[in-house]
Order: C-alpha cells, then structure tokens, then sequence
C-alpha cells in the first residue's frame, strides 16, 4: 500500500511539474528566439509576457474543434491522443536525482526504474511515428499525407543513428538502467574532470543530439512542418485541443531526448565539480542573478520594471537563500542539487536547440537523407566499432 | 492481479487479431496488427522475458509496421468493397461449424499435450538482456551467425532488385 500511496504522489508531482514545464518552455522558446531576431516576443500578459502560456492554454481550450468533413474521423482523433501519450510516456522511466529519505520514506527520486529503461525508451519514441504519420493520412489533404510521409521515413532513418549513438555508452557501463548509467558515471579523472562519457564518447554525443533534432522534427529537419512547401505539414487540418496535443507532443519529444542525452552522455545528476565546489554555484548562480535584476530595477529602462525587476531580483535571491540553508539539512541538499545539476543540464541542451532553430535555416529533402545515411549513419558505426575495440581490449 | 493483466491483453491481442481479418481498410488492419504486437509484448513482459519485449515493440512495432503503413499510405489504397454475396444461412452455419471446428482442435491439443503444470508468472528470471545475449553467444551461436548471413543475403537481394528499376 505504501508503494502505491508514494508512485502516485510521485506520478502526480511529475506530472504536474512536466506539464507547466511544457507550457513554459515555448514561453521560453518565443522569448529566446525573439531577441535573437532582436525583438521582444510576448510581452503583454503579464509581466514580461510570464503569463502568455496561460493565455494560449485557455485560447485553445476555448477554440472551436474543427473536424473537417473529409477526413477519417477514428484515426483523425486518435493521432493527437496517440502522439501526446507516447511523447508523455517516456519521462515515467527517468531518474531526477539519488534515492533520499524522507522521515520513515525512502524512495528514489524516479517514478519507476526498469531494467531495461533505455531500450523503454527507445520503443517508445519508435511508436511515437505513428501518431503524426496517422495524423498526415486521416487528414485526407495532400499537404498533410506529404509532411506524414516525410515524417515516418525521417524518423525511421534518424533512429538507426541516434540507435549506434546510444550503443556505445551502454557498452562502457555495461547496463540498460538509467541509475547505474548514472552511478557509472559518478567520481572524477585526476580528482577535477567528471568522468562523464561525453569525454570519451564525444562523436556520439555529437550523434545523439543531432538524431535528436531530427527524431523531434525540430529546425534544421523540420521538413515535416515546411511552411513554404506544406503549409504546417501533417497538422494542416488540426484546431484547437487536438493541435495543441500535438505541440506538447514535440515540446515533450524534446525534453525526453534531452533528459536521456543528459543521463547517458553527461553525468545525469552528477555535478560538473567535486563536492565543496560544488555547492556552492548554484547559490552564486542564483545570488548573481537576482543582483543583475536588483540592479537594473534601481535603474529601470521602462515604467513597469521599478516593480517586476525588483520582485523577480527578491524570488531568485530567495532560491539562493535556499540553497545556502540547505547546506545545512542534508536530506533537502540531496534534492536540490540533483535538481539544480540535472535541470541545468537539460535546461542548457533546451537552450541549444532553441538556438539552432533561432539561426539555421532548413536542409533539402535529399540533402536531410543524404546526411543521415551517408555521413552519420557510418560516423556512429564507427564510433560504435571502436568503443567496443576498447571495451574488449581493457575489460578482462 | 497477475491473472487480471494476463486475461485483458491476451483479450485485446484477440479481438485485435479477428479485427485484422475483419477490417476492410489496409491501414485499419495494420494498427490492429500492431496492437496484436504490443499485447503480445506485454505478455512477455508477464513471463519475465523482459528483453524479448522490448525487441518486439522496437523492431515490429516500431520499424517493420511502420515500414508497413508507409507502404500502405504511400499506394493510398483504400477500402475494399464486400461484394462477394455470401447467403445468411452459409453465413449462420458457418458460425456454428467455426466454432465446432475450433473446439476439436483445443480438444485434441489438449488431449496429445503431456500434462504440465501451469505457467507461474513471475517464476522465470533468465529474460534480460545480459541472459539473452549470453545464450545468442555461446549455445545459439551458429543458429544466430545463420541467421544473420540469410539477413545479408537478403539486405544484398533488396539492393539487386531495387537497382534494376533505376
């Protein structure tokens, strides 16, 4: 009993805190790639356009849902229910941070751990085709079966790389479970370089998150989506609710594959530094921030940042407060710095895929598939042959 | 609770096998295959081999059906009419002798098989992937070496074929 009463509060938590997080992250994204373009993106619900996300939320629900006449209605509702699920799936198999007590409790800061997590996984984005290519064929519109097609044969020649990328750190750890792929990676070469397998494994990191680019149909393979050729591609037909699921469904498809690039190549939780040193950033991290817009709210360049700077200055000082208190109760240190290093993590590889749509234009066709089976396919090969060469002469 | 987990997706994995042949629409008939799939990944799962099933979803589900609906829709072949006339009364009899026909055979089955004790769930622990890649190595090696040149065999026919059409 006690194990379900803690997977449901832990369900219920994640959920929650991965449902706003999708929310927010195309806030983010708007903002990022807006002052990139040297505007200033949403920016008039609410403070700096902080509730934007809410805004769209109700908008979407309040659209009406247009189910055009044409198309096939079973699957044309089941690709966006199909797509959003599988997308959701995936983060119930990743771990958070170390297993930590809580008065009597002791759990894992992870909802489930399965032997086999990353082949999980791997199944489950290799489903997850199914829900756009059906969503561009119920459509019943020639735009929408041409970005389907696209999509179902780009994800299906990305795999195989991204498959031979994640290979090749399994072999090093010699397990299929995220926390001993996190357990392997923790401790330090020379006492100050984390051993990490992004060092040894660099091509196929290098691999992993440009297959990851295009197994999320995300700018520069974005073909499936190809305004100038396809409209908006397999989601022409799609309103309200049902294109919403479709965006969580790509916004979810990229923190998965940047949460397992994190824990396969980048150390999960581990922090960057050892353990004093280690401490200490976020505090100075956050301490730093919070003065930046104390600052700038001493000398505001427009009316309303008299009042927001200084408030956002006083929260993010707070998370400093917090952070140097919890240097003194260890049960809440554990928390917050798995958290503080595995979000950060992820939160910088969100970041670089943002800014790769914000500045690189589209490939070709022929030129995405040329890429992907002439050059990366044998790159991760490659890489693939040459780990296990040194795994078999080290190992004994 | 095994037992529960047991009966549902052994049941969807039926009702999605008769809806494979019953369906008229090809693509219909594919996801009802694919369902068959994931049920039987699920059972599996039940048995302990937990690495087979992650096979299965990845390299049926995932790859060859998917293989399969591109073709499918790439063709853009529809609904296949039921023209054959078929008289309620074949069609009644029909139902009764299936039934007759299936319930022999179960019989029969039941009869030749030696009796065994049933299948406990959860008994079987020799399903990971390490297990799995011990035995492919040492005692199935040449099954699987063969295996693999009818593979490369068939990868090199593939090519053959499709470089004639250009």
């Amino acid at each position: 009993m006690d194990f379900l009463i803690i997977s449901l509060i832990k369900a219920a938590i994640i959920a929650f805190v991965l449902l706003t997080a999708l929310a927010y992250l195309q806030w983010i994204e708007r903002k990022v790639i807006a002052h990139i373009q040297l505007r200033v993106g949403p920016y008039r619900v609410g403070p700096h356009g902080l509730l934007q996300p809410l805004a769209d939320v109700v908008k979407l629900i309040t659209k009406e849902g247009v189910i055009p006449s044409h198309v096939n209605k079973l699957f044309y509702l089941m690709a966006p229910w199909l797509a959003v699920t599988l997308a959701l799936i995936s983060i119930s198999v990743l771990p958070f941070g170390p297993q930590i007590t809580i008065g009597p409790v002791t759990t894992w800061m992870q909802l489930t751990d399965l032997r086999i997590g990353i082949l999980f996984v791997l199944a489950v984005s290799s489903i997850g085709v199914y829900g756009v290519a059906l969503g561009g064929w119920a459509s019943n519109n020639k735009y929408s079966l041409l970005g389907g097609l696209r999509s179902s044969a780009q994800m299906i020649s990305y795999e195989l790389p991204l498959g031979l990328a994640v290979a090749a750190p399994l072999l090093l750890a010699n397990t299929l479970s995220f926390r001993e792929m996190v357990d392997y990676q923790s401790g330090y070469w020379l006492g100050f370089i984390p051993r990490w397998n992004v060092f040894p494994e660099i091509l196929g990191f290098v691999v992993f998150v440009i297959a990851g680019f295009a197994e999320t149909n995300r700018v520069p393979f974005d073909l499936p989506e190809a305004e100038n050729e396809l409209v908006a591609g397999f989601h022409t037909e799609y309103s309200s609710m049902k294109f919403a699921a479709f965006f969580m469904a790509e916004y979810a498809n990229m923190v998965t594959v940047t949460a397992v690039a994190t824990l396969l190549f980048l150390g999960g939780w581990q922090p960057p530094f050892p353990e004093p040193y280690s401490d200490a950033v976020p505090i100075l991290v956050f301490a730093l921030g919070g003065l930046i817009a104390v600052y700038h709210g001493m000398n505001p360049a427009r009316r309303k940042d008299k009042f927001t700077l200084p408030a956002a200055g006083m929260v993010f000082l707070g998370i400093a407060a917090l952070f140097g208190a919890s240097l003194l109760v260890p049960v809440l240190k554990t928390i917050l710095m798995a958290l503080f290093w595995f979000c950060g993590k992820i939160g910088i590889l969100l970041f670089v895929f943002i800014w790769v749509r914000g500045t690189s234009p589209r490939f070709r066709y022929d030129q995405l598939m040329r890429f992907a089976w002439i050059f990366l396919f044998p790159l991760s090969m490659l890489n693939l042959l040459v780990t296990g060469l040194a795994v078999a002469l080290t190992s004994k | 609770m095994t037992t529960l987990i047991f009966l549902i997706f052994a049941g969807i994995a039926v009702f999605c096998g008769i809806n494979l042949v019953v369906q008229t629409h090809p693509i219909a008939s594919a996801l009802s295959l694919i369902g068959v799939m994931g049920s039987l990944a699920i059972l599996y799962l039940q048995l302990g081999g937990e690495f087979i099933a992650a096979a299965q979803v990845i390299v049926y589900a995932g790859a060859i059906m998917v293989l399969f609906v591109f073709v499918i829709m790439l063709l853009n072949a529809g609904a296949e009419g039921t023209s054959r006339q078929v008289s309620s009364f074949a069609r009644y009899v029909g139902i009764v002798l299936l039934a007759a026909f299936l319930g022999l055979i179960s019989f029969v089955i039941q009869a030749m098989l030696p009796k065994t004790e049933g299948v406990v769930f959860g008994a079987f622990q020799g399903g990971t992937a390490l297990d799995v890649g011990r035995k492919l190595f040492t005692v199935y090696l040449l099954p699987f070496e063969v295996t693999s040149v009818l593979i490369l065999i068939a990868i090199v026919g593939a090519m053959v074929l499709a470089r004639k059409e250009i």
